[in-house]
């Protein structure tokens, strides 16, 4: 098989994904997402669990240890026949808590407490980067073995420069696709359907390397029997304490392995996939064990003595001149390689953006969550670099490594290491009791044995750890040995790391835990958790809140982007029962926008950031507590009081918010008597008291001339307010004729700010413009909409109280709309008198200076609704901003 | 008329000159202010003979700036003319309250504020 | 007339309770019949085992898949919105869609 083929084969079957990678993306985007989430693409994603260890390691572990290699797939099936136990629960708490990762899911459970959440992901990094080096090494390897088969004695270039290249490639792909959304619950769709692709191509393929060996190789079913019989491994050399402890750690990690948390419980799209795959994966694990015995004992048989047992896969089909098979074989253990790199690198580039980068960023800012400042940008940014770094530390660890150790010690020490996880995991699902004290020392004590007794010595005698250390104990006591801890020697070094990580793990959480006394936000998700089934809604926790609505809509929108944000604002202020873009921050509220900011960047993080800006609100939840006592059902029962008394609350504030409004515009009808006197009689002061002068005096002449220009301007200004005041009753009454035309959007805002330049023409005055998003036609009466427009940009020029004021113009499309938003740089409008501005007269500052008579923006509102559209105030912008609706086509 | 001296508190700009020309052309001397914002520590300055103060300014109404000037002992007896644009017998009132002499409704007649703003002088003489 | 149906009802719950109890046993009763291999003299016997263990533990993960297909389809239907209460009639769109699936 030439070399260009190989490699042009693979780079056809990556261009192969990353066709199906972006149809799926675009599929999902257009709405037709159903079939992209069926429990079989679940079951498929699932499928990570199965790489490169299993597709060529698997082999060798049989050839060198017999059956023993089937625990690592019985421990996952009865995890997952028993899913009604954890995988239920674990999966709907996910949904509920909006958990992002299993570092989230510690840190959430024991009071949303950072530290956790910081340990979780170190140990997790540390665990997996061998492990993603095992998978570079494998893609190289089997790189390796067709060039050495090969007649023609092509040499591989460089077996570090592929792993390089194969890492870089992974990260672009991952980065592409895996950071696009920053909402964890707005799923991957492209890369899962991606690698339910490649789980189907790897189980093909170790089926058909199966299948030729079994009855192209072999004579079929009895002679394969037969074959094992008379194989070095016929006595099956069984361990009790290692297929005990292997099953127990392969169970223990497809729950606590990061990469499987997140396409078992962060990419769930529908809890009932659950069910389908207890069934469904185990029988796609026991497909992919099927053959492994058979290709092993073969292998073992016909292939040269000393060849590599690891890749049996690959050369067994090569020997016998099967090359196609062997290229699939090939993209077998390719897709296998991949599609845990891309899973895991997303998986802990979560973790690490969320619990480590963006936390550190918040605490070097502290205090200024209200400053402008793009988070989302940051956390994005923060996942792409986590995803790079944590590439590059697995090809740091394969090229120091040297690649040499066999593959499956590396899976075993991994899978060990995020084992440890189990006891705060399971602890805090089912035990209320569990504190984070409990789950901080259980994990700190399970990780330590684990680095002292396993992960360090893995690296080999003289390693990290010295051989005197290793004979001796550390500082030379003798009870400390790495591999006989505490004098216990004779289990081979994995059982005793294992047992003893476990063991004191479990006994130092569940000590600590007894010991330790929780706090309030620990207990209330500790219920929220443990009896995640009897609850409709968790325990929010935010009892009585001081966030005003404003400033939770700026931050929100730093983190979720303006559209996001805005459009669950007003989902969440009509569900209240309001208009606009504020609802009431009532504790319901408060806990949905923490949910929802959970997505992007972790419980502990929209925690941090939500009391940053509520202040004080965390005595509340401890408030909430004494209040409620122990009990239960008192709990409970206050929980339901309280409950109503808030939504009678609400509907009280709701009435008087309605009765404030028509008071206010009562006074408003009763000013505007006065005002409208006033604005008549003002310009009829001057216009009497100089046409009398006029009359009655010998002026010289440039006096005279001047007295009857202020006459005739009066005169204009008298016209005008009765122009506006006709304009606005018939646009109220709608009986206006609007002349629809149509007309290039970026001409009409050009000529409203050139209209518009005339006022105040003296202030320097900056419009930042897109033009490339306005340019597009819109049908309608383009001289009012000009009209709306002119008013706007002179209400920025006239009130915009910034130094430099700067006018920011946005259009951008949205449904069947347009919007169009001026923004400026001011200190914008009061919240008390937001509602107030499109009525009428209701001038701000109560000066005649600004011109108008305080008409203009209720004619605004009045045209834009004749227009089909609306002109709303839009608030948390930083300075005054409105945003302007019209429909984009015409209604007819 | 001639030599006296006349504040002028009113945030119209044509208004103001057009009462400057009528009292100006009857030899009295004018000073105009657009704000009521300093107008008690200028009046307390240089106390004038009458004050012609417009009622709706755009810092301060001007019945506050009244009020302000009557506890003031030095401007307690100020002569004052109150000028409205809204002309309801509400305002009228409420300008009587707060101490003023005299009252005018805009639009007004040159003679009549001429007349009222001389009787304010001869009152206070 | 009116008595056979609130019967029936019942009978349906009280199978999927059942069900329920049947899936959290099924874990420990594969964990036990994979540890079975534990108590066999194996190597110490002249004959090769090998074979034989291959047989019985993919024989066993067969009756645990099939077992595991069996009880999901029962209880798909009960993992649908919790608000509701648990009634058969809830359960029924949540049956069809869980078989469709």
């Amino acid at each position: 098989m030439p070399f260009n083929v190989l490699v042009a084969v693979s780079l056809l079957y990556v261009g192969l994904l990353f066709g199906v990678a972006f149809v799926a993306e675009r599929r999902a985007r257009g709405g037709s997402a159903v079939w992209l989430r069926t429990p079989l693409v679940y079951t498929l994603s699932l499928s990570i669990y199965c790489t490169a260890w299993t597709f060529y390691g698997a082999v060798g572990y049989a050839a060198r240890s017999g059956l023993e290699f089937l625990t690592i797939y019985l421990g996952p099936t009865l995890v997952f026949v028993g899913w009604w136990w954890i995988l239920r629960k674990l999966v709907r708490i996910g949904r509920a808590q909006r958990v992002t990762s299993i570092a989230d899911l510690i840190s959430s459970r024991y009071g949303k407490s950072n530290f956790l959440g910081v340990v979780v992901t170190v140990m997790a990094v540390l665990a997996a980067t061998p492990y993603i080096a095992l998978q570079l090494q494998s893609v190289t390897l089997s790189f390796g073995v067709f060039a050495s088969d090969t007649p023609e004695g092509w040499a591989l270039p460089d077996q570090g420069a592929t792993a390089l290249w194969v890492a870089a490639g992974l990260a672009l792909f991952t980065i592409l696709f895996g950071t696009r959304n920053l909402d964890a619950n707005e799923r991957h769709h492209g890369i899962v359907m991606a690698i339910a692709v490649e789980a189907v191509v790897k189980l093909i393929a170790l089926l058909a390397v199966g299948i030729f060996v079994v009855w192209g190789v072999a004579g079929g079913v009895a002679d394969i029997l037969a074959r094992i019989g008379a194989s070095p491994i016929a006595d099956w050399p069984l361990k009790p304490g290692r297929w005990a402890g292997l099953t127990f750690v392969s169970a223990a990690a497809i729950l606590t392995l990061p990469r499987m948390f997140q396409v078992m419980v962060v990419e769930n799209a529908d809890e009932r996939h659950v069910a389908t795959a207890s069934w469904a994966f185990p029988l796609y694990l026991m497909l992919m064990s099927l053959f492994v015995v058979p290709i092993a004992v073969v292998g073992l048989g016909i292939m040269p003595l000393g060849s590599n047992p690891d890749l049996f896969v690959l050369t067994i089909p090569l020997s016998q001149g099967a090359g196609k098979l062997a290229l699939l074989a090939f993209l077998g253990g390719f897709s296998s390689a991949t599609s845990m790199v891309i899973v895991a690198a997303i998986a802990l580039s979560t973790m690490v953006s969320n619990h480590i980068v963006t936390p550190l960023w918040l605490a070097l800012r502290v205090g200024s969550a209200r400053a402008p400042g793009d988070v989302r940008g940051l956390v994005l940014m923060s996942r792409r670099l986590s995803i790079g770094a944590v590439l590059a530390l697995g090809y740091t660890y394969y090229h120091l490594s040297g690649g040499s150790a066999a593959l499956a010690a590396i899976g075993l020490i991994s899978f060990v290491g995020v084992a440890q996880v189990l006891p705060a995991m399971v602890g805090g699902i089912y035990w209320r009791g569990a504190t984070h004290i409990g789950a901080a020392l259980g994990l700190i004590t399970g990780f330590s044995i684990w680095l002292y007794c396993l992960f360090l010595p893995s690296f080999g005698e003289g390693g990290l750890i010295s051989a005197r250390v290793m004979a001796d104990g550390l500082f030379g006591i003798y009870w400390l040995r790495p591999h006989a801890l505490f004098g216990i020697t004779g289990l081979d070094p994995l059982l005793h790391a294992l047992l003893w990580s476990m063991l004191l793990n479990t006994a130092a959480f569940l000590i600590g835990s007894l010991a330790s006394f929780p706090g309030p936000m620990e207990r209330l998700q500790g219920v929220a958790f443990v009896n995640i089934f009897d609850q409709t809604s968790g325990p929010g926790g935010w009892a009585r809140s001081a966030a005003e609505a404003e400033d939770l809509l700026s931050m929100s929108q730093r983190i979720l982007g303006p559209e996001e944000a805005q459009r669950f604002f007003q989902a969440q202020a009509a569900a209240q029962g309001k208009l606009g873009y504020l609802p009431d921050p009532t504790p319901d509220f408060i806990a949905r926008l923490e949910r929802q900011l959970a997505g992007s960047v972790g419980a502990a993080t929209a925690h941090a950031m939500i009391s940053q800006l509520s202040g004080g609100a965390t005595v509340s939840v401890q408030d909430l507590i004494a209040v409620a006592g122990e009990a239960q059902q008192i709990k409970e029962y206050s929980a339901q009081l309280e409950a109503k008394s808030e939504e009678l609350a609400r509907t009280a504030r709701a009435l008087r918010e309605a009765n404030d409004k028509l008071t206010g515009l009562s006074v408003q009808k009763d000013a505007f008597l006065s005002q409208i006197s006033h604005e008549l009689r003002t310009p009829m002061t001057s216009i009497r008291a100089f046409s009398e002068i006029l009359m009655e005096t010998d002026l010289p002449d440039e006096m005279r001339s001047k007295y009857a220009g202020i006459i005739h301007d009066e005169t204009r200004r008298l016209t005008r307010l009765l122009d506006d005041l006709l304009d606005l009753s018939v646009l109220e009454n709608r009986k206006v004729q609007l002349t629809i035309g149509v007309a290039n959007l970026h001409d009409i805002i050009t000529k409203a700010v050139t209209s518009a330049s005339n006022t105040r023409p003296e202030r320097v005055f900056v419009v930042q413009r897109d033009a490339s998003a306005e340019h597009m036609p819109v049908f309608t009466d383009t001289d009012r909409l000009l009209q709306v427009f002119i008013n706007l940009v002179s209400n920025a020029r006239k009130y915009c109280d910034a130094e430099r004021a700067v006018l920011r113009i946005e259009v951008k499309k949205r449904g069947g709309f347009v919007e169009v938003d001026f923004i400026d740089n001011g200190a914008g409008i009061p919240k008390t008198s937001q509602a107030l501005i499109f009525e009428k007269f209701a001038r701000l500052t109560d000066t005649s200076h600004a011109g108008g008579a305080g008409l203009g923006l209720a004619i605004c509102r009045e045209i834009m609704a004749n227009l089909g559209g609306s002109i709303d105030y839009i608030p948390g912008q930083g300075g005054a901003a409105f945003r302007v609706r019209l429909p984009l086509k015409r209604s007819g | 008329m001639h030599g006296k001296h006349v504040v002028l508190i009113e945030d119209e700009p044509n208004i103001a000159e057009a009462i400057r020309f009528i009292l100006a052309r009857v030899g009295a001397r004018v000073t105009h202010l657009a704000t009521g914002a300093d107008a008690v520590a200028v009046l307390a300055a240089e106390p004038p003979d009458v004050l012609v103060l417009d009622l709706m300014l755009p810092d301060r109404s001007g019945l506050d700036i009244l009020a302000d000037l009557r506890a003031e002992p030095a401007l307690a007896a100020l002569p004052v003319l109150m000028l409205t644009a809204r002309g309801q017998s509400r305002d009228r009132e409420a300008a009587e309250r707060a101490g003023a002499n005299a009252f005018l409704a805009k639009p007004f007649a040159n003679s009549d504020l001429l007349s009222a703003v001389r009787a304010l002088t001869m009152g206070g003489a | 007339m009116p008595h056979t149906q609130p019967l029936f009802l019942a009978r349906r719950s009280y199978r999927r309770r059942r069900m329920m109890d049947a899936v959290r046993l099924l874990p420990g009763f594969g964990a036990v019949l994979i540890m079975l291999p534990l108590l066999w003299r194996t190597a110490e016997t002249p004959e090769p085992d090998t074979a034989e263990g291959l047989v019985y533990l993919f024989a066993v993960w067969v009756l645990l898949i099939a077992a595991a297909f069996a009880l999901s389809r029962g209880l798909a239907p009960a993992l649908l919105v919790p608000e509701e209460p648990v009634s058969p009639e809830a359960g029924e769109p949540g049956e069809n869609s869980g078989e469709a699936g």
